[in-house]
C-alpha cells in the first residue's frame, strides 16, 4: 500500500474531483485532514489502530477512485440509455435494408 | 411564493422516497436511476442518542422505508453526507455504495436476524471462489495455486474451525453483518472478504484475486474497456464501500478513534 501521505492527497485530489473548487469546505475535506494529522507517525512503533486507519484510508481512496473511474465508463458506454436499431446495426457494420417503396408501401 | 413552494414539494416527492412524504409507500429504485439533484447544501447533526443524521438543505434524510436516516458515528455520516455532496445535477443512486449500505442495514428489507446471516455467511464458505479449482489449462492451475493458497493458508492459520469462525461473526453488529455479506456476495468469496476485513488484504488485491481467472483470460484475449474494466471499477468501488462499512459500523473502531484522541 501507498505511504499515508499519498494517500492523503490522493483522497483530497478526488474529492476536489468530485465537489469542484468548493471542496475545502467539505465536511469530508477537514475530518480527512484532521485525522491524517492525528495518525502521524511518531515512531517505528508498531501500531495497531494506526495500520487500520491506513488500511482504512487506502480503502476511501479506493472507493473514491473506482467510483470516479466507473461513472466515466457508464457515462461513456452505458450513459445514454438503448441505441436505436440502426446505430446497433451500425456498430458491428451492417447497414438496415431500405425498403423499395419507402416506409409504408406494403399496405 | 407559492409557486415555488409547489415547484419544491414536487421536486421532494420525486427521489423514489429518499426524502419521504411519510405515508408514502417505500420505493426502490433500479439500479440505474436518477433523479433530478433537489438539495444545495448537505450537513450532519447529532439526534437523539447520539446518532448522527443527514440533512439536505434543511429536510432530513429519510430512507426508502421511510424510516430516518441515521448512523452510528461520525466517520460514516461524512462519507455519506459527500456522496450526497458529490452528486451534480442528477442523483446517480447506483454510485452511493455507502448510503445503499446504510438504507439496508436501517430498513432491512429481507427481514433476517444475525444469527440467519452468519450461517448464511458459513454456508457461502463451503462454495467459496479460492476453494474451486481448474483442472486446465497448466497455466491458470498455476495461477490459482500461487495466487490463492496463501491466502487459504493464512485464513486457516487465524480461524482454524468453523465454530471459532462462526465465534468470530458473532462479536460482529447488524451492521457490520450487513456489510460483510455485501462484500461476500460482491467477491463470491469469504476467505477473500475476511483477509480484506482483518487488513491482510487491499481492496485491489481482493478484487484482482476474486477475478482472477477473468484477468487470465484477459491476458490471452485481450481487454475490452466497456466490459472489463467496468466491471473492475464497479467491483472495487463496491467492495471498498463494504470493506468501509463494515470498519466505520464496527465496535473496535469507535473504541479506535477514542484511544486516537487522547
Amino acid at each position: 500500500m501507498s505511504p499515508p501521505l499519498r494517500v492523503c492527497r490522493g483522497i483530497l485530489k478526488e474529492l476536489r474531483a468530485s465537489m469542484g473548487q468548493s471542496y475545502r469546505q467539505s465536511l469530508a475535506y477537514n475530518y480527512v485532514l484532521d485525522q491524517f494529522r492525528k495518525n502521524k507517525v511518531t515512531g517505528d512503533r508498531y501500531c495497531r489502530a494506526q495500520q487500520e486507519a491506513h488500511h482504512d484510508s487506502h480503502t476511501y481512496l479506493c472507493l473514491l477512485t473506482a467510483t470516479r473511474h466507473h461513472l466515466a465508463l457508464h457515462q461513456l458506454y452505458h450513459g445514454k440509455g438503448e441505441r436505436s436499431i440502426e446505430q446497433a446495426a451500425d456498430m458491428v457494420g451492417l447497414r438496415l435494408p431500405t425498403q423499395p417503396g419507402g416506409k409504408g408501401w406494403e399496405k | 411564493m407559492l409557486r415555488s413552494l409547489v415547484r419544491l414539494q414536487s421536486h421532494v416527492r420525486k427521489p423514489l422516497g429518499k426524502v419521504c412524504q411519510g405515508s408514502q409507500a417505500p420505493l426502490y429504485s433500479t439500479a440505474a436511476s436518477e433523479r433530478r439533484k433537489f438539495y444545495q447544501d448537505v450537513s450532519i447533526s447529532q439526534g437523539e442518542g447520539g446518532v448522527f443524521e443527514i440533512n439536505l438543505d434543511r429536510r432530513k434524510l429519510k430512507t426508502p422505508g421511510g424510516k430516518l436516516f441515521t448512523v452510528p458515528n461520525e466517520a460514516l455520516a461524512i462519507a455519506v453526507a459527500t456522496e450526497w455532496d458529490a452528486q451534480r445535477d442528477t442523483l446517480k443512486f447506483y454510485s452511493m455504495h455507502l448510503t445503499t449500505l446504510c438504507n439496508t442495514a436501517l430498513d432491512n428489507p429481507t427481514e433476517r436476524n444475525k444469527d440467519q446471516m452468519i450461517s448464511a455467511a458459513l454456508k457461502f464458505l463451503e462454495t467459496d471462489t479460492v476453494c474451486y479449482r481448474v483442472d486446465e489449462p497448466h497455466a491458470l492451475v498455476e495461477l490459482q495455486r500461487n495466487e490463492w493458497d496463501p491466502v487459504l493458508h493464512w485464513i486457516e492459520n487465524r480461524y482454524n474451525t468453523k465454530d471459532t469462525f462462526r465465534q468470530h461473526l458473532k462479536s460482529y453488529n447488524f451492521w457490520s453483518l450487513t456489510g460483510l455479506e455485501f462484500v461476500i456476495t460482491q467477491l463470491k468469496s469469504v476467505v477473500l472478504s475476511l483477509a480484506m476485513i482483518d487488513t491482510h488484504l487491499s481492496v485491489e488485491q481482493a478484487v484482482l484475486l476474486s477475478r482472477l481467472e477473468e484477468e487470465y483470460q484477459i491476458q490471452s484475449w485481450g481487454n475490452v474497456e466497456w466490459a472489463h474494466d467496468y466491471d473492475t471499477y464497479e467491483l472495487r468501488a463496491r467492495t471498498a464501500a463494504g470493506v468501509l462499512f463494515v470498519h466505520l459500523s464496527s465496535e473496535s473502531s469507535t473504541v479506535k478513534r477514542k484511544l486516537m484522541q487522547d
